[in-house]
């Protein structure tokens, strides 16, 4: 016989299963558990519907606990079978399968059900929620077949659902009732940046907006219908949420019949909709409560130790009411998971006590951020804002507290400004400062400084409330070395995944040189699963040869790729297979297919090579000509030390090509992902400071290296001196000449995040700068991702690879500087001089026809 | 609306264009690699850029200034961009292009 106390738990949702978790974590065999969920899935998590219905994610990815969990520990799962009542005296559940179960303790979670506007026209098929796996896979349907949809709210969810739909493809209207969106978690400001956003997005966005009526297909039928439904409703399905999913059925078997058309608004409009999504809130799931006898306000009520008005039952998540609250956020439900836990294992002493929350958007390129609450009185503000940056951060502050927080287009400090809310700690010291974030102010050249500086329950994860001792402990305790090994082990960023950063920073900060940084595998772009270094590696061990071939081989998922991954596949091919790949011209960007740069107004430019930045009277003046020859409004010395002739019309490009040809100028690959320039300073043949003859070795570089494709553009300077005149430590390779031979410095760049290089090793001779420049640019192009510059890539594989092998190993080097040699022998061919003279690609040029003249 | 020859289909590569002038601006004539052939003003409708000179797949033309995605069928930008660039009525006969042109 089983002794075992018996446990029921109705509702296998987050709250309920985490509450099971932090129950068997205390005491593993104290009951025999069976669990009932009205959904036939195990528990996944609701919060990640969002990116499931904008295909980020499968549904399997999502999944908390999948049927081995259940099996592990012993737990009775009946899937599908909703409980329908509740026997207090007789302690039993009846599920509608007709099951009975006895149970000494009993635990609700059922949730909560989209709360439906009562207009007419609400119970059409088309009309849905966003709550359930059912209801995101009726949109993905709806989607198909329908061109419109309307989302009605303007909240947290109906935002992600309006997202969803306009990723799937559908034409999307989202009205809300109030002036701006997410009125109850964003001010004013941030509303607007977020409306901004959205609707660059192509989503519509009607405020102030009421919903009079849903119309369908088959005017005047509504009423009947209702009345209908109405019937049915008297049977026993009181309940909305079984509504909803009776019009969500109706549509597989009612579609040939009415079927929602348009929203009519309160002022008369009507928006066209083939979809309806409800999203003005959702109320706590309490019919099964209510109908048991069960105290039950807004929602089931429970004392601040879970339990309801019978002491054998408890309840936990957005189904309860506790001291006249209820609650709609993750976060809150953890807290009660855990006190429920406690105290289904005898600890009396456990109590629930409600926190402030925080909220993010889950809309993939949307950084937004609230907490706690703004607009009271009494209270003062501090506000930020980077217009350009579409940053607004706003900190609300009561007598030195910070009590509130809105954060859009910069979240990063989201987590300490939460820490601080929640620790009600005095930030009168911190006051001037404290809106640039954390670490302004302190010294920031510690990266990981922000982390170690946050305390041990400093909330790392609000979603699944894991705090940064836990994950610490994780790390030291059980061998968590990378982000997934902390999401298995703790759920920290297992959910919205918004706080991964903070655990990469939390697993550097605690393994210090033993992390190794994350290979999270992230895709090429959205026509394969695959990343980067799996369709390099896979080209060559399949020896895959044209981009149809990998694309058939490595199951693309789109027929003929899109502009992001052709020219990546291109670039591949041909470092993979130099003399034998051909160049798909059409997978090429424009300007590397009409070798010149494309201006706004579609006309381009031209820049010859000047070796070295060096030029001659002949080439001056052969420039000259050809800009008053062809009218070229424009001459402009470049930053890369070259000549640039712009506003050529495409027409015209040969012809001026081919006048610098004849002056011996060729490509200067200004427009390429490839060489640009070797810029020098005039170094020892001239300066009285210089050490080396820096022009020589630059034009000897750039002899080299020019025409050489590369995943991004790559560019070389040469200095002569340490005082560095050709800005060489700001380059993808650069060169500074000392007394007693040559620096080589790697991985620098100027533009929007500025490098500097780090030094990569001091060699003797020329020779030996012209082979370490040429393994360098061999390792960079067989191994960084395309339109990775190099710092990018340094920053991600680390100096030491680089410096191990190209420095400590010099058999590898060769093997590098030869690959690159011999690809060169292939790539140097001026691809002016090809198309100016020998009509390479002619029709690129010249057009089809001329018309109507 | 009088239909006029412009070329032949190979002259066109697949996955690109050409362009076809006319006293009212560019008209970009696309291949696609099914051999499909469309028409469109060749302005984008977000700056303007020559949408010939883009990036072909599928249905789709990639403008070369700012990425913005066209859909070849009905000029319309792709989601979430929004804006639509004007098609013009195109036919192959025999492998010869022939275009309707307003007056």
């Amino acid at each position: 016989m089983n002794s075992k106390e018996r446990l029921i738990l109705v509702g296998n949702g987050m709250a309920g299963i985490r509450t099971l978790e932090e129950l068997l974590a205390r005491a593993p065999d104290r009951y025999d558990i069976t669990v009932f969920g009205a959904e036939p899935h195990p528990n996944y998590n609701r919060i990640m519907l969002s990116p499931v219905l904008a295909g980020e994610k499968t549904f399997d990815q999502i999944i908390l606990n999948d049927l081995d969990w259940y099996a592990k520990h012993g737990i009775t799962l009946h899937a599908g079978d909703k409980v329908e009542g509740i026997d207090l005296a007789a302690r039993t559940v009846t599920a509608a399968s007709g099951r009975v179960e006895p149970y000494d303790k009993l635990l609700l979670a059922t949730g909560s059900a989209p709360f439906i506007l009562p207009v007419p026209g609400r119970d059409l098929p088309g009309v849905v929620g966003f709550r359930d796996l059912s209801d995101v896979q009726a949109m993905v349907a709806a989607a198909k077949t329908g061109s419109h949809a309307v989302v009605i709210g303007g909240g947290l969810l109906g935002l992600e659902a309006a997202n969803g739909l306009a990723v799937n493809g559908m034409d999307v209207t989202v009205i809300h009732l109030m002036p701006t969106l997410m009125e109850r978690q964003l001010d004013e400001a941030a509303g607007f940046l977020l409306q901004q956003e959205l609707e660059r997005r192509g989503i519509r966005i009607v405020t102030r907006a009421q919903t009079e009526a849903i119309l369908g297909r088959a005017e005047g039928r509504d009423s009947k219908r209702a009345e209908g439904r109405d019937s049915k409703r008297a049977e026993g399905r009181d309940s909305k949420r079984a509504e909803g999913r009776d019009s969500k059925r109706a549509e597989g078997r009612d579609s040939k019949e009415d079927r929602v058309r348009a929203v009519k608004l309160a002022d008369g409009r009507e928006l066209q909709a083939d979809l309806v999504v409800m999203a003005v809130g959702i109320r706590p799931e309490t019919t099964l409560g209510k109908a048991s006898g069960l105290t039950v306000n807004r929602g089931i009520v429970v004392d601040d130790g879970m339990a309801c008005s019978d002491p054998a039952v408890y309840a936990v998540g957005e189904c309860v009411e506790h001291r006249g609250q209820t609650y709609g956020l993750v976060a809150p439900l953890w807290d009660m998971a855990k006190v429920c836990a406690a105290r289904l294992t005898g600890d009396e002493s456990a109590a629930y006590t409600p926190t402030v929350t925080a909220t993010r958007l889950k809309v993939t390129g949307v950084e937004l951020f609230s907490a706690g609450s703004f607009g009271e009185a009494g209270s003062e503000d501090i506000v930020f804002r980077d217009a350009a940056r579409g940053v607004y951060k706003r900190l609300i502050l009561s007598e030195s507290r910070l009590v509130g927080s809105v954060l859009y287009g910069d979240t990063k400090d989201g987590a300490w400004y939460f820490q601080l809310m929640r620790d009600n700690a005095d930030i009168a010291t911190l006051r001037d400062t404290i809106i640039f974030g954390q670490g302004v102010g302190a010294t920031d050249a510690d990266p990981f400084a922000a982390v170690a500086a946050l305390p041990d329950n400093a909330d790392i994860c609000g979603c699944n409330g894991v705090n940064k001792a836990s994950i610490v402990a994780a790390i030291k305790t059980k061998g968590c070395c990378s982000v997934d090994d902390i999401r298995t082990h703790t759920k920290a960023s297992a959910s919205c995944g918004g706080c991964t950063g903070l655990v990469e920073k939390l697993l550097a900060a605690t393994l210090g040189d033993q992390y190794s940084g994350e290979t999270a595998a992230k895709p090429m772009c959205k026509c394969t699963s695959m990343t980067h270094e799996d369709v390099r590696r896979l080209i060559q061990v399949d020896k895959l040869n044209s981009i149809p071939a990998v694309m058939q081989a490595l199951e693309w998922k789109t027929p003929e790729g899109c502009a992001s991954c052709r020219p990546a596949l291109n670039y591949y091919l041909l470092c993979a297979w130099p003399g034998e790949y051909k160049d798909d011209q059409q997978s090429r960007f424009v300007n590397e297919r009409l070798h010149a740069n494309i201006q706004k107004d579609g006309t381009f430019s031209v820049i010859p090579r000047m070796w070295g930045g060096l030029t001659n009277p002949a080439e001056l003046r052969a420039i000259a000509d050809v800009a008053d020859k062809f009218k070229i409004p424009t001459v402009k010395v470049t930053g890369g030390q070259r000549i640039d002739l712009l506003g050529v019309r495409r027409e015209d490009l040969r012809a001026v090509w081919a006048d610098l040809n004849k002056a011996g100028m060729v490509s200067g690959h200004a427009y390429g992902k490839s060489l640009r320039t070797v810029k020098t300073c005039v170094g020892s043949e001239w300066c009285r400071f210089g050490t080396q003859a820096s022009m020589a070795m630059g034009v000897k570089l750039e002899k080299m290296t020019w025409g050489s494709w590369t995943p991004h553009k790559v560019k070389l300077a040469v200095s002569g001196c340490p005082r560095n005149c050709a800005e060489a430590t700001i380059k993808d390779f650069g060169v500074v000449a000392v007394d007693s031979g040559w620096e080589l410095h790697v991985g620098g760049n100027g533009g929007l995040k500025v490098r500097a290089c780090d030094l990569l090793c001091k060699v003797d001779t020329e020779e030996e700068v012209l082979e370490y420049c040429g393994a360098f640019l061999q390792l960079y192009r067989e191994e960084a991702r395309y339109l990775d510059r190099t710092a990018a890539w340094i920053e991600r594989v680390g100096l030491d690879y680089i410096h191990a092998r190209i420095v400590v190993d010099p058999e590898h080097r060769e093997l590098l500087y030869h690959r690159f040699k011999l690809s060169q022998k292939y790539e140097q061919v001026d691809p002016w001089a090809e198309r100016a003279a020998y009509g390479v690609d002619a029709n690129d040029f010249a057009p089809l026809a001329k018309i109507g003249y | 609306m009088p239909w006029i020859d412009i070329g032949s289909l190979s002259d066109i590569p697949r996955r690109g264009a050409r362009v076809v002038k006319t006293p009212k601006g560019d008209i970009a004539v696309f291949r696609t690699g099914n051999d499909e052939v469309y028409a469109l003003h060749d302005r984008c409708p977000h700056k303007g850029g020559p949408l010939s000179v883009g990036i072909v797949h599928d249905r789709r033309v990639t403008c070369p200034l700012h990425g913005l995605a066209v859909d070849l069928r009905t000029g319309q930008a792709v989601a979430p961009d929004e804006g639509c660039t004007p098609t013009v009525k195109i036919e192959v006969i025999n492998g010869t292009l022939r275009l309707a042109v307003d007056d």
